[in-house]
């Protein structure tokens, strides 16, 4: 098991964001969270982080309870997120953004490390001088997942990757989190809004609505599922 | 005429010669009847007569013609466009050649000016303010423009820098080169004291605390009596002296004075040039510490924080220390100016520590852009020399000071250096080169 969360509650001031989680995560899986706008997937994806801590439940990562311990030190343990919105450092160049990745990894990896990142998004090379800033946004969505890799993850958590970007880059940055998991067995934590596609990727899902899992199955399972072909799929507002 | 080809790649040898075969058929068609075809005086007849001979010439003639000029135009189109390339790659690298430039201008100006003007007091006295605020534009570009962390309230670390030289120097009679290691711990540590509680602030919110701290130091030395002599301040602080020797007029019974020492005539300049040179040798070792740190992950971490600091914590930043060090540096480097400050005034009060001081050094660091060392230096330069030069105009002087920030601000939104220099440079082959310029 990599990682499972048990019970987990969590609270923004007086918002109960989430109500008692159960999540697991096998290794060598992509594990998919899709849900509406406000489901809480991403505050799901954020107190795995401590930020803002579980107020009841347990998470553990590993082997290890994490569940109390700060955002960095979580982070140091080898999970990486790739933060909605992707959050680069826009007036870092683009090799700059890839060190900060490799922040806390170990040094004698950097070179292979960045070899990797460079052979798996050509353009990042490209554009190593280049302020971050300046990419398009699927070139910075490729940007943050390379960053992310920089620190050798075990496990990759991935929120909202395709928002807002062109369809093109959208089925990329599919093809890349399928890619990761087949080629370099990346375990992978995807939360997604594109149920569609997110479900075709993922080995399985759970469908999160008001801070509950409400299903939970196989991808194919969830694909076929009325419920959520109906909320999710067929022009449910949030499809 | 489709098949002479316009392309906007390289040609192939193949579409060359198909381009130049094209041409040489059309001279051949027109050549027929202009050059293949003439007519002759037969006997007072005219009679058509065949030149093939000078036709194949002509043809032949365009065929290489064509394949050369178009060779040389293609040959001419790839070096404009080679040079557009390299310096649009290089543009950034030479607006920072220049700054290079431009600094080491300003250095070995900075250094020759009190040789220029070693009588002139105004100069010298004018230069060393400048220097002054170069070294806490500095000290606080770590914190704000480099780290990101809006600080409204620099001024109490500097003040914190003075009142600690003035103290142990007047009343534990420490000297001035002991006093300042202490002194820029003592900054340092109200640094990490202002740290703390702010930790979790960012923009307005932070700038307002930090604004509140910078008043409540000066409020305490203002009422704090006992300590800090109140309003009246603290007076006969100890000058520097050179390895020992005293700036007087008279040598000690036991020893020398800096005059009799060196066999010179006595003179009020000798302190203030001497002055000048120890606060550009504090803000140069500043700068080569600040660029220094830069460079070292530290800085990076500073920098990163500054762009997104939920970005930082994911990537496994501890970013309270971050943040800690940042403001413990900054105020450090405070808090030398201030000690520089004491000892050059020899009296300081509260006076000179309000708030808008703390305003001065941050317009500094944002007219000069942000993070940059080379625009802080530009920007303290102006925002000192603007008031003197603007003491003409009496009372319009700080208007005129206000009005000259409005407009570097709409002229260079970005303030007067906006470029930033990476922290590694590539190589001609792609692979990262550590440390550049």
């Amino acid at each position: 098991m990599m990682l499972s969360m048990e019970g987990v509650h969590a609270h923004y001031g007086h918002i109960h964001a989430l109500r008692g989680i159960d999540v697991s995560v096998q290794v060598g899986e992509i594990v998919t969270l899709i849900g509406a706008n406000g489901a809480g997937k991403s505050t799901l994806m954020m107190s795995l982080f401590g930020s803002p801590k579980a107020s009841a439940g347990r998470i553990v990562f590993d082997g290890e309870d994490i569940t109390r311990l700060t955002t960095h030190e979580i982070a140091r343990r080898g999970i990486a997120l790739v933060p909605e919105g992707r959050r680069i450092f826009p007036r870092m160049t683009v090799l700059e953004n890839l060190q900060m990745g490799a922040a806390h990894a170990d040094p004698a990896n950097y070179d292979a490390d960045i070899a990797r990142v460079y052979a798996m998004f050509p353009i990042l090379q490209e554009r190593a001088a280049q302020r971050a800033g300046t990419l398009s946004g699927g070139e910075q969505q490729m940007l943050a997942i390379g960053r992310a890799l920089m620190s050798r993850p075990k496990l990759l958590l991935l929120d909202e990757p395709s928002l807002g970007l062109a369809p093109i880059y959208i089925r990329k940055i599919f093809q890349i989190v399928r890619e990761l998991n087949r080629d370099h067995g990346m375990t992978i934590l995807l939360v997604e809004q594109n149920a569609n596609q997110a479900l075709r990727v993922a080995h399985r899902g759970y469908v999160l609505q008001h801070g509950a899992i409400t299903l939970a199955g196989s991808g194919a399972e969830l694909l076929a599922s009325p419920d959520v072909r109906a909320a999710y799929l067929e022009g449910g507002g949030h499809g | 005429m489709s098949a002479v080809v316009f392309a906007h790649h390289g040609l192939t040898p193949a579409e060359r010669l198909r381009d130049a075969g094209w041409i040489a058929f059309v001279a051949l068609i027109l050549g027929v009847p202009l050059i293949g075809l003439t007519t002759v005086d037969v006997g007072g007849r005219l009679a058509v007569d065949t030149r093939f001979g000078l036709l194949a010439m002509a043809v032949i003639a365009a065929f290489g013609g064509r394949l050369l000029m178009r060779w040389s135009l293609d040959h001419l189109g790839a070096r404009k466009l080679a040079r557009q390339r390299a310096a649009t790659d290089s543009g950034a690298g030479r607006a920072q050649q220049v700054v290079n430039v431009l600094g080491w201008l300003a250095l070995g100006a900075s250094v020759a000016l009190p040789l220029a003007f070693s009588d002139n007091r105004y100069v010298v006295d004018t230069a060393t303010t400048v220097l002054i605020y170069v070294m806490l534009g500095w000290g606080l570009n770590v914190v704000v423009g480099l780290a990101g962390l809006l600080d409204l309230g620099y001024v109490a670390f500097y003040a914190v820098g003075a009142y600690s030289y003035a103290l142990l120097s007047t009343q534990y009679g420490w000297g001035f080169w002991e006093a300042l290691p202490v002194s820029g711990a003592l900054a340092a540590a109200f640094g990490i004291l202002l740290g703390y509680p702010i930790l979790r602030l960012r923009g307005d919110y932070l700038a307002i605390v930090t604004l509140g701290f910078g008043e409540i130091i000066r409020v305490i030395l203002v009422n704090w009596t006992e300590f800090s002599g109140g309003p009246n301040g603290i007076s006969s602080i100890p000058r520097p002296s050179f390895f020992g020797l005293e700036f007087t007029r008279n040598a000690p019974e036991d020893g020398h004075s800096f005059a009799s020492f060196f066999g010179l005539e006595f003179s009020a300049m000798h302190r203030l040039i001497f002055l000048y040179y120890l606060i550009l040798v504090l803000a140069l070792l500043t700068h080569v510490f600040v660029s220094r740190l830069r460079k070292l992950p530290v800085g990076r971490a500073w920098e990163a924080l500054r762009e997104d600091e939920i970005a930082c914590k994911a990537m496994g930043m501890n970013t309270t220390n971050i943040k800690l060090s940042a403001f413990a540096i900054g105020a450090m480097l405070g808090g030398f100016a201030g000690v520089f400050f004491a000892a050059r005034q020899g009296f300081i009060s509260p006076e000179s520590f309000t708030f808008s001081e703390s305003a001065i050094i941050l317009a500094i660091v944002v007219l000069g852009g942000m993070g940059s060392q080379m625009g802080v230096v530009l920007a303290a330069t102006l925002l000192v020399l603007i008031p003197e030069f603007g003491r003409n105009f009496a009372e319009y002087r700080m208007l005129l000071f206000g009005m000259a920030m409005v407009l570097i601000m709409v002229w260079r939104p970005g303030g007067l250096l906006a470029h930033r220099e990476p922290t590694l440079r590539l190589s001609a082959d792609g692979k990262a080169a550590k440390g550049g310029a």
